[in-house]
């Protein structure tokens, strides 16, 4: 084998080799491309879930949409939490407080926190909240129990396809990820 | 001319090989490689069969009747592992190494230091992987497509999954370098790019695809490592993450993955059809282009494989839309062979038998994709028996029937030897029925709703799981003569000339069979060249 030919191929492999390191950070450029996309079009926006807002009320009472609530917990057995109703009509404009109960069964004293999801996805855009309890961590003594309350707003401009919203929280207990820190 | 003395002594060296375990350990011989890689793909093979086969003794009926469900899951997650990085994409390695110094008119591939790196990367890779079986909590069983949260439940065989995983990786880009150096860098002066056998072009399509999307699934696991092992939240909500930003990064490699297992498939067959038809390839350079258009077309669909997340309408259109126009390319090079055959003097020896049988069934595959394209439809059928029947048809009749079309094709080249015809058409004829007998009931299944990765299911199901199951054993049972075909060719075949089959062409058919260690030493010459691009 020729020298130059040694040369060329020394230099494609490195070439296909710089390629593939590319495509690997390519991989990791994906999940701040995927938040700002995600937050762009205001699509599934968790940013904009755990984001208090001022809103004020045009309540429009031609219009009703259902909201449901659903919960789930990250680590089943530990907590016990439940809307306290599982669905609810409103109209769009209005102000309305949900509650949501927390028991703590772990055993222990503990920080939680609740991460909301929202479906269909595009209404994140649409609905505001004013006061939530998943705005922070909340603590609980062992074995505490209480309600929690969720207020908000739907803009009364809310596409018009949409007649059922589905509030979804998942409780994640974050006692071993604070005391970790 | 002294210098070129130097090189020709250093040469001399290359070619007395070294004997017993030296020449494979140390093997920097294209031929020696990609028979290792041949052999390796063809234990996976077997392993992964043996694991489908628990899977079907399971199904054979409702109820719970020899494996504990958690096993049932790993049994599914590593038989698609092993077949996957183990089986399918070694076989195709293990061709290239072979097939392509031969058919560009090179001595070797380009860097045969790295191709032994990249071989002996893999028996490290699946016996820490196949190792998992035997650690606490079992072996990975959230499925190959390792979505978070589940995959992170793994217990003591997360990190072997993902350091498995990160391995097989490291092998096929390493690999797929050193194809696009050979085929860019090796080819004899004279053969062009547009002269190059279709198997060589899709490889070089296939290794592209490897060395842009391997390193996003390298990102995506090490992503879950970090999850698992050291607090970061990419895919955990708790902490701000996403778990569907997981699916979205997986299947950016996965789609462009099921072409890399494909792709190879569509040359091999191209250089089967015409050889047995007697005629050559309609349309060589539309099937060039539709290779790379469906490359192309394979980094914008992937969303296709999760509908159900909750996706924005306006995407789920894109997607589905992107998705169906895969079918053009692909329909071009479906009629084209088809064309090829017409009024072609054909004749029906195994590789053109296995070649036909890839031709009817991915088609079926194809169509049942199309149907899965579709968002309404899919939200029906995702994640049931339809999508295992579909993938099924194109990776096994597809993939699977395109290796070992290549290896009949070809083994009289590498052996010098003939095999047993009539026991290979025997083979193809028990694949052939067995895999229908196997898959095809798995349409109906999931059509009724029957859900994929369960151990049991309800009564209504019993009768066509146990016709499946039977295919099943049929199919895995008839595999058996594969490797006895092989072993009893290399042994006691009838020598056979240089062109082992008449009706073929291409550069490895002007060499001896078997060719010599080094198989282009002087360059082909510009006749030999045109004489073997026939198209």
């Amino acid at each position: 084998m020729s020298d130059a030919r040694d040369r060329e191929n020394r230099i494609l492999t490195w070439k296909l080799g710089a390629i593939a390191l590319g495509a690997l950070g390519f991989g990791f450029a994906l999940v701040p491309l995927y938040r700002t996309l995600c937050a762009v079009t205001g699509y599934g926006d968790q940013g904009k879930l755990l984001e208090r807002v001022t809103a004020i009320e045009h309540p429009d009472p031609s219009r009703t949409v259902t909201v449901e609530f659903l919960t789930d917990v990250a680590s089943a057995g530990s907590w016990d939490f439940r809307p306290e109703k599982r669905r609810i009509e409103i109209h769009p404009g209005e102000l309305y407080t949900a509650e949501f109960f927390a028991h703590n069964l772990t055993g222990h004293e503990s920080i939680a926190q609740a991460v909301p999801n929202i479906s269909p996805s595009e209404v994140a855009a649409y609905f505001h909240k004013t006061e939530c309890f998943c705005f922070a961590p909340q603590h609980f003594a062992l074995n505490e129990g209480r309600d929690m309350p969720v207020r908000f707003i739907v803009d009364p401009s809310l596409p018009s396809h949409i007649d059922t919203i589905t509030l979804a929280y998942t409780f994640f207990d974050e006692s071993s990820r604070v005391t970790r820190r | 001319m002294a210098e070129h003395h130097a090189h020709a002594a250093a040469h001399d060296d290359h070619d007395h090989k070294p004997h017993g375990w030296r020449r494979w350990v140390y093997a920097t011989n294209h031929k020696d490689i990609g028979t290792m890689y041949l052999i390796f793909a063809g234990t996976m093979f077997f392993i992964g069969g043996g694991m489908a086969m628990i899977i079907r003794a399971e199904l054979f009926r409702p109820g719970l009747q020899f494996v504990d469900p958690q096993f049932f899951n790993s049994m599914t997650t590593m038989h698609a592992l092993v077949m996957i990085f183990g089986a399918v994409m070694p076989a195709w390695t293990g061709l290239a190494n072979w097939m392509i110094p031969m058919q560009v008119g090179a001595p070797d591939m380009a860097l045969p230091r790295l191709n032994n790196f990249s071989f002996w990367i893999l028996p490290f890779a699946f016996t820490l992987l196949l190792s998992s079986l035997f650690v606490p909590g079992g072996a990975p069983a959230g499925g190959w497509t390792m979505y978070p949260p589940l995959v992170l439940q793994t217990g003591a065989s997360f990190p072997m999954l993902i350091f498995a995983v990160h391995m097989m990786g490291a092998s096929s880009i390493l690999g797929a370098i050193n194809v696009v150096v050979t085929i860019m860098n090796m080819r004899a002066p004279g053969m062009t790019l547009l002269r190059m056998p279709l198997f060589v072009w899709s490889w070089l399509i296939t290794a592209y695809l490897l060395i842009a999307v391997m390193p996003v699934l390298a990102g995506a696991v090490t992503m879950l490592l970090t999850d698992h092992f050291f607090g970061t939240t990419f895919f955990t909500a708790a902490g701000g993450g996403d778990p569907v930003m997981f699916q979205h990064i997986f299947w950016f490699f996965g789609h462009p993955e099921v072409y890399i297992l494909i792709l190879p498939a569509f040359g091999i067959i191209s250089e089967i059809i015409p050889t047995f038809s007697r005629k050559p390839l309609f349309g060589y350079e539309a099937m060039v282009y539709a290779v790379a258009s469906i490359a192309f077309l394979s980094f914008i669909v992937w969303a296709h494989h999760m509908f159900t997340v909750g996706m924005p309408l306006a995407a789920q259109l894109f997607f589905m839309l992107s998705t169906m126009l895969i079918a053009i390319p692909t329909g071009v090079k479906v009629f084209n062979w088809t064309a090829t055959m017409w009024k072609g003097s054909l004749s029906f020896e195994p590789p053109m038998l296995f070649a036909l049988a890839f031709l009817f069934l991915f088609t079926i595959g194809g169509f049942s994709g199309l149907m899965l394209a579709m968002v309404p439809a899919d939200y029906q059928y995702q994640d049931t028996y339809f999508v295992v029947a579909h993938f099924h048809y194109v990776l096994v009749p597809g993939a699977v029937f395109a290796i070992m079309a290549g290896v009949y094709y070809w083994l009289p080249k590498w052996t010098g030897r003939m095999y047993d015809q009539t026991l290979a058409t025997w083979h193809f004829w028990l694949s052939t029925i067995f895999v229908n007998v196997l898959f095809f009931p798995q349409h109906f299944l999931g059509l009724a709703g029957m859900p994929r990765r369960i151990p049991d299911y309800a009564v209504q199901f019993t009768d066509w799981n146990m016709v499946s199951s039977i295919g099943g054993f049929g199919f895995g049972l008839s595999q058996l003569l594969f490797p006895y075909i092989i072993v009893q060719c290399v042994r006691s075949g009838k020598p056979v000339g240089n062109r082992a089959w008449e009706g073929a062409h291409g550069l490895e058919w002007e060499l001896p069979s078997p060719p010599p260690y080094h198989s282009w030493t002087t360059p082909p010459s510009a006749a030999v060249i045109a004489r073997g691009a026939a198209h």
